[in-house]
């Protein structure tokens, strides 16, 4: 059986978790830039509440200098976006030789491209909505309405449009009839040169995160969400009062346990580490549907991972020291 | 298990507060404070343009010489001397004491933003309409949703404000039974425009306001910003009554004071200054003795000029780098003064839409959506030139031609959709006024 929060882990104190120095890198030039800020701030003050020696930068011009003449002992990624969840920016952490909190470059790359992961999880046997990823220079090609048709002949009705790659519901629509498809495609394609459409699957919305504090990934409780208008968009996401969240989720112990057990599945079916945000639908059924991955899940005030360590009765700062401390403990 | 908001205030909210979410409009422009960023979107003036060294040793006397009165409270009206050296200021204009400007009739306030408060509070019972340009100041549309006031937007032209519309819109809210209480207009330079009501439309704006029985607030913050020829004189210096003049310091001195005006009819200068003892106490000492003694021993004519000559090369920059690089069938304003150019898009474009793909482009420009109080106003979007340098500028047009073009393609190919009809504005689809 999956391990849940239920054995609830132990928090190993290292020795020397106020000598380490610590960075957290929040900003970017995404468009997550302002959610990153946001959970950047949050992780510097718990770090700095359980007494680490933390500092905040961007990831910017001004970063490799400062890596080279004050290399710190481990660095927490807060970036949200491509900069922080492409595996570009943890390539260059490794050409520096400087650990970091979660998983290495490759295994972001996959979880970023969403398709890709879809696929990676189907080849598991994870469940995941049926989908097509295309750029936009296929529907230009093809032609909109011919390639717009299928789709819709194939997946039906309503459909679930987002950027192929990207976070925050950010340029993603719900479809209820194809007359909104177009407007749909172009609000996506704003966002990205690729587009995800999946079959939508009606339930219930939940986020499980994986943490792994030293003996193996562990899934926190479900967080379940509830957006007030029903939509859980940017407002709802990030409004204080917005939204509704339970955690845990409402759901029978029997199908939390198959949730928590999908979620850890899709996790390692990633390659992921240190931690991680599953976000899934539960259908009438009981049934789990792994909608995406995150690898730099949000850290903000109504970001779900933190109301997840809430829910399992542990301390936001002490699970963030030691991940830092078993990212400080892999230095090359 | 009820679960959490992580709000437990939600119930005890005023109504007004209700629009106040978090937008992803207003988050993309965070991207545009980073270097790599070309911002068309703020409206901060270039305040590099000031004689900083010599401003910085008047600000260190103020308080070593002079703290015990520039640290101390004082005076909800704010002080004599500022207020004369506003009387000066306004004379400029032709705002003089022949037309009956004086210290008496001056208050005082934190910037021009708190004096639209003031006359919101005074004037404004909840329902009430409020006539203003459309598209207008995104600030005063903030206010105005404060005091839970209805805006109707009167349409303009290249000419400003057309005065047939203004007769229109007041006979049609007299017929809905609306109470209308003053027309709101920024007749120079406007912003989010940079339009100029011309000297003949004065008049009659004037006239049909008089005759409605209209008050009319003239926020006139840019008017000793222009390029080539003097600026028609502001309404209140046409009209003793019935006109309250607004203005500030922050564009031809520096915003960081805070530190604006109004005058106002005689009979309404006590409650104004009642009312602001009530929100601030006083307006700060020392950023008043900071304008003041700034009036009175720096050549502040000679800065404005100074102002001017730096704008006009970026306006020209700017207006230059649109006729080479626009696609077809954009239009845009040419501002003989101010801060800003409205951009008028192609058919079709959604300029909210297209945000992301101008973040990807690293440039930056506010949405016309922010400048209507039912954010219509899509098709076109604001432009600011005062403060990037002119190949900046013209970096930033080339950038946000790309992003155009690459949405015009993308329309194109799915049909030309438009983008999502007016929603109702939630106060939020324009940056905050940290920006550049
Ligand atoms: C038309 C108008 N009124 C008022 C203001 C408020 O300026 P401040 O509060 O800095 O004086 C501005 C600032 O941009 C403005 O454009």
């Amino acid at each position: 059986m999956a391990k849940t929060a239920a054995d609830r882990p132990e928090l190993t104190e290292p020795a020397a978790i106020d000598d380490l120095h610590v960075l957290v890198l929040a900003g970017g030039l995404s468009y997550e830039r302002d959610v990153s800020l946001r959970s950047g701030r949050r992780v510097l003050d718990a770090l700095r509440t359980v007494g680490m020696d933390v500092e905040l930068r961007d990831a910017d011009i001004a970063l490799l200098p400062a890596l080279a003449a004050d290399p710190p002992d481990a660095v927490v990624i807060a970036l949200h976006g491509a900069t922080g969840e492409d595996g570009s920016l943890r390539g260059v952490l490794d050409l520096c030789d400087v650990p970091y909190v979660g998983c290495d470059a490759r295994a972001s790359r996959l979880a970023w491209d969403k398709p890709s992961a879809k696929t990676v999880l189907r080849e598991a046997g994870i469940p995941t909505p049926d989908w097509v990823a295309l750029p936009h220079d296929r529907f230009s090609e093809l032609g909109a309405v011919a390639v717009l048709d299928r789709i819709v002949d194939r997946l039906g009705l309503p459909l679930m449009v987002k950027p192929a790659q990207g976070g925050s519901g950010l340029g993603a629509a719900v479809v209820r009839e194809s007359a909104a498809l177009p407007a749909a495609m172009v609000g996506c394609f704003a966002y990205g040169s690729t587009a995800l459409v999946e079959r939508y699957v009606p339930g219930m919305d939940v986020a499980v995160s994986v943490i792994d504090l030293g003996d193996g990934p562990q899934a926190l409780p479900a967080v379940e969400i509830v957006p007030r208008n029903g939509v859980y968009d940017y407002a709802a996401r990030y409004t204080a009062g917005r939204t509704t969240w339970h955690a845990p989720a409402r759901l029978d112990s029997g199908v939390a346990t198959n949730v928590a057990e999908v979620a850890l599945a899709a996790h390692r079916a990633l390659g992921l580490r240190d931690l991680s945000r599953v976000d899934l639908i539960v259908d009438a059924d009981g049934r789990s549907h792994v909608l995406e991955v995150n690898v730099s899940p949000g850290m903000t005030e109504t970001s779900l991972l933190p109301l997840a360590v809430a829910a399992a009765g542990l301390d936001f700062g002490r699970v963030l020291s030691t991940l830092v401390a078993r990212a400080a403990a892999r230095r090359p | 298990m009820a679960g959490t908001t992580l709000d437990d205030y939600t119930d005890r909210y005023a109504r007004r507060v209700r629009g106040m979410t978090a937008s992803e409009i207003r988050a993309l422009f965070a991207v545009a404070s980073r270097p790599e960023v070309v911002s068309l979107a703020g409206g901060a003036p270039y305040i590099a343009a000031l004689p900083l060294d010599a401003v910085g040793e008047m600000l260190g006397r103020l308080g070593s010489e002079h703290g015990a009165t520039t640290l101390q409270y004082g005076i909800g009206q704010g002080t004599l001397e500022l207020r004369e050296g506003i009387c000066e200021v306004m004379a400029l204009s032709g705002i003089d004491a022949a037309c009956g400007a004086s210290p008496e009739d001056v208050v005082v306030t934190v910037g021009g933003q708190q004096a639209l408060d003031l006359v919101a509070r005074l004037f404004l019972d909840p329902g009430d309409v409020v006539l203003a340009e459309g598209p207008t100041y995104v600030g005063a549309l903030g206010v105005f949703q404060a005091a839970q006031a209805q805006v109707v937007h009167v349409p303009m032209d290249s000419d400003g404000l057309i005065p047939e519309a203004l007769e229109t819109a007041i006979a049609e809210q007299a017929r809905a039974g609306r109470r209308v209480k003053f027309l709101y207009t920024i007749p120079t330079y406007q912003n989010p425009t940079g339009v100029t009501l011309t000297e003949e439309r004065r008049e009659r704006v004037l006239d049909i306001c008089e005759r409605a029985g209209l008050l009319v607030v003239e926020d006139d913050p840019y008017g000793q910003l222009g390029f080539e020829s003097e600026a028609p004189a502001p309404l209140r210096a046409r009209r003793r009554e019935g006109v309250f003049y607004l203005s500030t310091f922050s564009k031809t001195f520096a915003p960081g004071l805070r530190v604006g005006w109004i005058l106002a009819p005689h009979a309404v200068r006590d409650k104004l200054v009642i009312a602001s003892e009530a929100q601030i106490l006083c307006p700060s000492g020392y950023a008043q003795a900071a304008v003041s003694t700034y009036l009175n021993t720096m050549p502040w004519r000679e800065q404005l000029k100074v102002y001017r000559e730096v704008y006009r090369e970026r306006r020209d920059a700017l207006l230059d780098a649109l006729t080479d690089l626009m696609p077809a069938g954009t239009s845009w304003t040419k501002p003989g003064g101010g801060l800003f150019v409205w951009a008028t898009l192609p058919d079709g474009l959604d300029s909210k839409a297209m945000m992301p793909r101008a973040v990807a482009a690293r440039v930056a420009y506010v949405p016309g959506t922010g400048f209507y109080a039912d954010g219509s106003g899509g098709g076109h979007m604001r432009l600011n030139f005062s403060f990037p340098p002119p190949e900046r500028i013209r970096e930033g047009v080339r950038r946000l031609a790309g992003v155009m073009e690459q949405e015009i393609a993308t329309r194109q190919v799915f049909g030309a959709v438009r983008g999502e009809g007016p929603r109702r504005r939630a106060g939020s689809d324009a940056p905050g006024p940290a920006l550049a």
